[in-house]
């Protein structure tokens, strides 16, 4: 609020920067004098804002007791009169008298919602939906109502959903009114729509709105607009309604016009849709390839860098989501669950932490002793992670551990094109972009990062410049373990974490690497990116497996044409 | 000329001390397992039955395929990931040839189609079945299938130079899109299930004691037939050229030879050994499935060649049979450990015992052996003299047996 309440104040045409000079204005020269009227201002609105609830005045008591009246008729005249409020405290009202539920306390005359809960009914309160005591069967008579009362109050339901104050309820009542098409909905969604504020909520309006006309007018003007509208929505239930006519009217004939009409809104919503699904296709193939751009950029390190074979990568990343799992369950046990979002805060350091620490211990008990000897690293890290392996399994056994997504990256962004993204999935791929990008800093602008360079390129000339490279290796080598582990937080929110994790992503890992060019950070990333979204294009054609191994194929076949991947090393010291 | 030409050959056979324990010790197994089942009573102690018979059999298959990788990473330096995949078709050809041989007496009950063809709701076989009800065509698949894929596949990957730890990843990319691939059950290779159940092979009951005794003669001479022909290569001139190669790439290519012909025969060669270790193995463990294409089993054969002692073509024998005999001796055991001892054996052999298990022997053994490869070097007699003053040094008697006892 704090922005918005200068901006009004004073001028806003002096743009963006303005809002941020007034604030810290405020804060430093006019703060009692502003604050003041600032206050003041608030107090007007929500004052004001009070007033308009209380005379509006919502549905009384007594207007709800009245549905209780002897005559269908009398009735109907309360059932319109609450409808007419537009208020939604009426509607669990109107479903408690749909679903039978709504009962006549016969002490005073009073209606409420009762629920049979064993021998008794509970009573509520049908406006606060406050619990009003327990009572026997025989001191409550049920409202009655027929079949024409009902047809009536379902119709002002879906009218007042309209009305709700929370959009995600108004959308599911237009989605309901767009499925349900009938002509008396029409004049509610009208209504509603001119009330609309929020754009999406008016669109999915608008569509509905569009398709009761369709279906229920004669009219070929009022037809041809609705079909124009609907043409306009991205969406297979509009695309499977606009078949339906077509087909409808194959049998039953229709005017040319709405025929061309139909058949060129249909070419366009499936224009829009086969849109969408490139981009659905698209974004599951840039989060597969974060996924993998995760996994593999460690062993861009180790192997790209330093040459070194690890078969034990994928253990490493095993370790980072297990480093996961102990510190949410560390949170869950010990520290209030408002914190429990917090876990992914010290995860990711841990599991870097952790995992480097291993790597460091494997390339100083290991790995040094088997530089130049490509092929043996390989049997030897494999071996490791064999161990590494078991040892997980021993300690907490083969099963599936439970990690489970802070709040928030759980949930989904949907579109109406039935696309749904994912949180966690949005989250893995600006991570895995914020992981290289930190890695190519530090591999660059780092003094860390230019010794390291410095061994790979010329080991002895680095060493007789005073560099220790022993000390630069084991770094390298636990960096790129930690990555591993950073991959590893990120598996563990969209995988299973049992012991096999690692053994899961290895192969896949190393296709990355070879097929972006050993070396070369860009070749990761945009191998990772390619081969993920190849493999999530090939997907719908030929089938999940069917696909990966056409990704497969595909990397023999480039490997042959490019056997040093995208993005070569040149120089002769790439033979050796 | 004609001298020259022979004697690689006698010298690949009879040269080599390691070799001819091996062939004596296969010729032994191959008299003695058969009699030791069928001969002595069953409750003889010395009595051997069909589980074990078989059992002996698996390890021998797996000497082979063991034999295979070492003749192309011990003699050309190539760290083939793929070998799992040629064993394992293998013996998916010689998996069909019995499913062919069950007829009517599957579960469904079909003359033609395998049970789980019916059960995919197929009519017809599908067309890479036929032919595989004969035997000779079945032994021609057995070589040829993964013959040609690892000449298609070598001639790529070595016409465009992929070497070391490339190769490596790409054969272990073509072994796991293969593990993928049959695990599709619209494979028709009895997806994820695998085939088993096999009745006859050689219209013998291949339940049967006898023929499991003669399953496991055809794989002692299989190992026995391979070890020789690989002598015979690595000890020609083609095996200098191999040596060359595996030693220094660049300077082979300088020197005129066409690298990748050498490589592209000897990897199709060894593909071929391994497609008949798998042809041998499905029979006698009665079962295969796609698991056997897993990528693990890749690397483990290579540790098997790594454990024996790479480059030696025997050590690569006793390597696979040592590995698998502690496998199974291990796995009923402890068998939450197996994978412990597994992975400490990669480990601690790379790191200390980088001629495996005949570099340590051959260390016990000391100079005895050095000597034994110089007679054999020169066949002139004239040395005795040094050879007696230097016999006395390596004296340690009990030393053999403890390495043995390893």
């Amino acid at each position: 609020m704090s922005w918005i309440g200068p901006r009004r104040g004073g001028d806003s045409a002096a743009g963006i920067p303005y809002p941020v000079k007034v604030v810290a204005g405020v804060f430093s020269t006019h703060l009692p004098k502003f604050s003041a009227v600032f206050l003041a201002a608030l107090l007007v609105i929500f004052s004001g804002a009070l007033a308009v609830a209380d005379e509006s005045a919502g549905p009384s008591e007594s207007m709800v007791n009245s549905l209780a009246a002897k005559k269908f008729g009398d009735k109907r005249a309360a059932i319109e009169a609450l409808a007419a409020l537009g208020d939604e405290r009426v509607i669990p009202v109107f479903e408690a008298m749909v679903d039978g539920n709504l009962w006549l306390r016969k002490s005073d005359g009073k209606v409420v919602i009762a629920q049979a809960q064993g021998s008794v009914y509970v009573l509520q309160d049908p406006l606060t939906l406050a619990e009003i005591g327990q009572v026997e069967k025989s001191e409550i008579k049920s409202v009655r109502a027929n079949n024409k009362l009902r047809r009536m109050i379902r119709q002002a339901l879906g009218g007042l959903t309209l009305m709700s104050a929370d959009p995600a309820r108004r959308v599911v009542a237009a989605d309901a009114v767009f499925r349900a098409q009938s002509a008396d909905a029409i004049p509610a969604l009208e209504t509603a729509l001119e009330r609309e504020n929020d754009s999406s909520v008016a669109s999915r309006m608008e569509r509905a709105l569009a398709a009761n006309r369709l279906m229920t007018t004669d009219d070929i003007e009022v037809r041809l607009t609705a079909i124009k509208t609907l043409g306009g929505h991205a969406d297979p239930e509009v695309q499977a309604l606009l078949a339906s006519v077509l087909v409808k009217g194959e049998t039953e004939g229709l005017d040319e016009s709405i025929v061309a009409a139909v058949n060129e809104a249909l070419e366009s919503v499936e224009q829009k849709l086969f849109l969408w699904g490139l981009v659905g296709d698209l974004f599951f193939g840039v989060s597969l390839g974060s996924v993998l751009l995760l996994c593999a950029v460690g062993l861009a390190i180790t192997f790209g860098v330093m040459g070194v074979i690890n078969m034990a990568h994928g253990e490493l990343m095993m370790i980072g989501a297990y480093t996961t799992f102990i510190i949410q369950e560390i949170f869950r046990a010990y520290l209030p669950e408002g914190a429990f979002d917090y876990s992914m805060l010290i995860a990711v350091p841990a599991a870097f932490l952790i995992s480097g620490v291993f790597g460091i211990a494997i390339e100083r008990g290991i790995i040094r002793w088997l530089y130049g000897r490509p092929l043996e690293t390989l049997l030897a890290t494999w071996g490791l992670s064999l161990i590494l392996q078991q040892m997980v399994r021993t300690i907490w056994g083969p099963t599936n551990q439970r990690v489970s997504p802070p709040s928030f990256m759980s949930g989904a962004m949907e579109f109406a094109s039935g696309l749904t993204l994912t949180y966690n999935r949005i989250w893995i791929i600006v991570f895995s972009l914020t992981v290289l990008a930190l890695i190519g800093v530090l591999l660059r602008k780092t003094t860390f990062g230019l010794r390291m360079r410095a061994v790979t390129q010329n080991r002895r000339m680095a060493s007789s410049m005073g560099i220790r490279t022993g000390a630069i290796d084991a770094l390298t080598f636990g960096l790129g373990a930690g990555v591993a582990g950073l991959g590893g937080v990120a598996l563990s929110q969209i995988d299973n974490v049992s012991p096999n994790l690692g053994q899961t992503y290895i192969v896949d890992s190393f296709l990355v690497v070879v097929f972006g060019g050993v070396g070369n950070l860009w070749g990761t990333l945009v191998g990772a990116f390619t081969l993920g979204v190849i493999n999530k294009f090939l997907e719908p054609l030929a089938g999940a497996v069917l696909g990966k191994i056409f990704v497969l194929i595909f990397i023999i076949i480039f490997i042959q044409r490019r056997p040093r991947g995208l993005f070569a090393l040149k120089g002769r010291f790439v033979e050796s | 000329m004609m001298t020259a030409s022979h004697r690689p050959m006698l010298f690949a056979i009879f040269g080599d001390r390691g070799g001819q324990i091996l062939l004596g010790l296969l010729l032994l197994a191959a008299i003695l397992v058969p009699i030791l089942n069928q001969m002595v009573p069953p409750d003889s102690p010395l009595y051997l039955n069909a589980y074990r018979v078989s059992l002996f059999g698996k390890y021998l298959c797996f000497a082979l395929v063991a034999l295979s990788v070492d003749l192309v990473w011990g003699f050309c330096g190539l760290l083939s990931l793929g070998h799992a995949a040629f064993f394992s078709l293998g013996g998916y050809c010689m998996a069909i040839h019995m499913m062919r041989q069950i007829g009517e007496r599957g579960v469904y009950g079909h003359p033609i189609l395998m049970d789980s063809h019916v059960f995919l709701n197929w009519n017809e076989l599908p067309w890479f079945w036929y032919g595989f009800d004969s035997f000779v065509f079945t032994f021609a698949m057995v070589l040829l299938v993964p013959g040609i894929l690892a000449l298609v596949f070598g001639w790529l990957a070595f016409r465009s130079r992929v070497t070391g730890v490339y190769l490596s990843i790409i054969t272990l990319a073509m072994t796991f899109s293969f593990m993928l691939a049959f695990f599709r059950n619209n494979m028709g290779f009895g997806g994820n299930n695998g085939m088993t159940d096999f009745m006859d092979l050689l219209n013998f009951n291949v339940r049967a004691d006898a023929t499991r005794c003669g399953l496991f003669v055809a794989s002692a001479m299989a190992v026995g037939m391979a070890y020789i022909l690989c002598r015979v290569i690595v000890a020609s001139k083609l095996g200098r050229v191999l040596i060359t190669i595996r030693d220094s790439e660049s300077r082979a290519r300088f020197l005129g030879y066409r690298v990748e012909y050498f490589k592209v025969f000897v990897f199709t060669l060894s593909a071929m050994l391994a497609g008949i270790a798998g042809a041998l193995y499905v029979p006698q463990v009665g079962i295969i499935n796609p698991s056997e294409f897993h990528v693990a089993k890749s690397i483990e054969i290579v540790i098997w060649v790594a454990v024996g002692g790479r480059g030696t073509l025997y050590g690569a024998v006793l390597g696979g049979i040592f590995v698998n005999y502690f496998k199974t001796f291990f796995t009923t055991w402890a068998p939450d450990y197996w994978l412990y001892a597994l992975g400490v054996m990669f480990v601690g052999v790379t790191l200390f015992m980088p001629q495996g298990i005949v570099g340590v022997l051959s260390k016990f053994f000391g100079k005895k052996k050095a000597e034994a490869d110089k007679d054999a070097d020169k066949d002139v007699g004239g040395d005795t003299a040094e050879v007696t003053a230097e016999s006395p040094e390596p004296a340690p008697g009990p030393a053999p047996e403890s390495g043995g006892g390893r």
